[in-house]
């Protein structure tokens, strides 16, 4: 679909048969409309099925955690920056990973695409930054910007921050966007109104853990929630045991959060569990001037003290 | 077998005379999906849906659901005694539940009420229902229902499958429960005649050649167990899997459950809650062994058992529908049809 497939392969056979990895971790093209599946590839033949298109908005720095290879690792802006946060926290050595950088234009949200149209979508094709769209009765173009997921909607990190090879020219960073217009609104409402929303917001999770699971920065060996002994939470649809998973779980990503979107894109129930992410992000920003997974060279705030750290908070 | 023919006139007054006598479930939109709820008095299930995101599993099976209470306070005469909770199992109807989800209260009837054991809550939760089944006209792309035992107008497990037919329903009552609903709703029944029978299959056959995803589902049986447990494509299978409960909790067929104490001060509630086998936690013994504690087990298991031991356990087919919601839903593409025809033309 986009020319840098060619060029994605041909890395990834390059680096195969020299023996510099022992696989290529990217996507195969996915069985159903505006998906893709995340895979790994040790053969030519494999290489020969990867695909790179507006479809592959999971994080693929999630397949990185504790694997002992050699891995090639196709990265778009928001993977880099999580392959940076897991080289920082010890889950993967720097001289382990080839990352074959791929400047992103955004990722598309097939949920609003789906909520566009009255029938079902069959097949999404996209050239030019359009995207062509079949469905019953429906042969129809639309502009791919206006169907981004919204993270992508206000990433000013499309180019990989770090890689070894790349894929395709470097993209224009996207430089005038106004990221925290939603928190704002939140942060302004009176603690009653944060009550209703965060308790609407929340009312339809499952628990199915989808949002935690697609998180690279869900790496613990036993989650707080699965935790037995003891029990930290009840497992119910109690609303505040669910509460307690999605505030704690924001609150582990604080200063980590690279805003990939991977877990609103993974939840089955369209939750914008990004919203509590995202307040953190902006906490990070303004108290330590602080943008997860830019650089190897810094600490992130929240593992190491520094004595000119806001504490304000403390009345 | 009767077919009726409903005006769609009369359809809200019907539904509207049945509300007074008993509850009513259905699909209602919420946000960009439907959703299965109990329907409040004047609203009309939605049947303008494919299907619902969720499957309607949870009407008689509750993702979480409280069973006992105790107290822990020793002054209590019945301190530390399991206490039933009350519950309402008196007669509802879920209105416009597909077919696919009707038939998979029968595979996980398999399950919850056997010869040898009986599980009391599911069995008066779907005894209390009468089930009003939609016929898919349109059927989903992904849905492959007719290669998994079942089909957009299948019958086995409703009540009355309705029909649409343009300016009005055909409602083919298929029990005495069905019967009674229909009765209740003040719909006339004289009306019944064989050329609707034939409106009813000449939908059926449209809707049937519509459906073009398909699963090889013939050589299971006769695979070994052992061989297709081995096989080497379950790394390839399982690498994008993210182990979240997506693909069990939106699944109608599937039915594990852990039970577990919540004590809040000195009283305390037995629950029970949906499980998943995708988590680690699902196998994790009290000793600390976990026999499944790698990714590849867990979601092999989750195929196998679908498609290979419960195919052998009760000689029935798949425990599998083909509603396609797993498609539909798994953040990483995973398709069960794929893994369902590599297990089927697996050769050790």
């Amino acid at each position: 679909m986009f020319a840098y497939i060619e060029k994605i392969k041909e890395i990834s056979n390059r680096l195969l048969k020299e023996s510099t990895v022992d696989l290529i971790i990217g996507f195969r093209k996915g069985t159903v409309p505006m998906m893709n599946e995340p895979c790994f590839a040790k053969t030519p033949e494999a290489v020969d099925g990867l695909v790179w298109d507006s479809n592959c908005g999971i994080n693929l720095a999630n397949y990185l955690a504790n694997r002992k290879e050699k891995i090639g690792i196709v990265s778009k802006g928001c993977d880099s920056r999580n392959i940076v946060t897991h080289i920082i926290e010890n889950k993967i050595k720097r001289d382990q990973v080839v990352i074959i950088g791929v400047p992103c234009k955004g990722m598309i949200d097939r949920h609003k695409i789906e909520a566009m149209f009255d029938t079902e979508i069959e097949a999404v094709t996209e050239a030019d930054g359009r995207l062509n769209i079949k469905g019953d009765g429906v042969d129809t173009a639309i502009d791919k910007k206006d169907v981004l997921q919204q993270n992508c909607t206000i990433c000013t990190h499309r180019n990989p921050v770090i890689y070894d090879e790349l894929a395709a020219d470097l993209v224009e960073e996207q430089t005038d966007v106004d990221k925290y217009e939603d928190i704002r609104r939140i942060e302004d409402m009176t603690p009653e109104e944060k009550w209703e929303y965060f308790e609407d917001l929340l009312s339809t999770c499952i628990r199915c853990y989808a949002c935690r699971n697609a998180c690279p920065l869900c790496y613990c060996p036993t989650c707080f929630v699965d935790e037995s002994q003891p029990q930290w939470v009840g497992k119910s649809q109690n609303p505040t045991d669910i509460r307690t998973f999605h505030f704690l779980r924001a609150y582990h990503c604080a200063g980590r959060c690279t805003d990939c979107g991977a877990c609103e894109r993974a939840c089955p129930m369209g939750i914008k569990v990004r919203i509590l992410t995202k307040k953190l992000e902006k906490d990070c920003l303004e108290l330590f001037d602080w943008e997860s997974g830019l650089t190897l060279e810094k600490r992130p705030p929240l593992d190491t003290y520094r004595p000119d750290d806001p504490d304000d908070f403390i009345k | 077998m009767k077919v009726i023919k409903i005006d769609k006139k009369n359809w809200a007054e019907g539904l509207k005379r049945l509300a007074d006598k008993f509850p009513l479930f259905g699909p209602v939109q919420k946000d960009e999906f439907h959703i299965f709820k109990e329907l409040h008095k004047d609203e009309l299930p939605d049947l303008s849906l494919q299907n619902t995101r969720l499957s309607p599993k949870s009407v008689v099976y509750p993702q979480s659901e409280t069973l006992f209470e105790y107290t822990l306070d020793e002054k209590q005469a019945d301190h530390h005694i399991l206490k039933e909770i009350d519950k309402d199992y008196l007669p509802r109807a879920v209105v416009g539940i597909r077919p696919c989800d009707a038939k998979a209260f029968l595979l996980v009837k398999r399950n919850f009420d056997t010869p040898e054991y009986k599980d009391p809550y599911w069995i008066k939760a779907y005894q209390a229902v009468t089930l009003i089944g939609y016929a898919c006209n349109t059927p989903c792309s992904n849905c492959f229902c007719t290669t998994a035992g079942c089909g957009p107008f299948h019958e086995e497990g409703l009540d009355v499958l309705l029909v649409d037919a343009a300016d009005h329903y055909l409602a083919q009552i298929m029990s005495e429960k069905g019967e009674k609903f229909i009765t209740a709703a003040g719909w006339d029944t004289s009306a019944g005649a064989n050329d609707l029978r034939e409106q009813v299959q000449t939908l059926k056959q449209a809707a049937e050649t519509k459906i073009t995803a398909r699963v090889s589902t013939d050589k299971l049986k006769d695979k070994d167990t052992t061989a297709l447990f081995e096989a080497s494509f379950w790394e390839d299978v399982a690498f994008a899997c993210i182990n979240c409960g997506t693909c069990t909790y939106a699944c109608p067929t599937c039915w594990c459950f852990d039970i577990q104490d919540e004590t809040f001060g000195s009283s305390g509630i037995r629950i029970r809650n949906w499980d998943s086998c995708m988590y680690p936690l699902f196998t994790h013994h009290g000793s600390g062994h976990n026999p499944r504690d790698m990714k590849m087990q867990r979601v092999r298991q989750r195929f196998m058992h679908k498609l290979k031991y419960y195919v052998d356990k009760y000689a029935n087919g798949i425990q599998c529908v083909g509603c396609g919601r797993c498609i539909r839903l798994c953040p990483v593409n995973i398709d069960i049809r794929k893994v369902c025809d590599l297990m089927n033309s697996f050769e050790s």
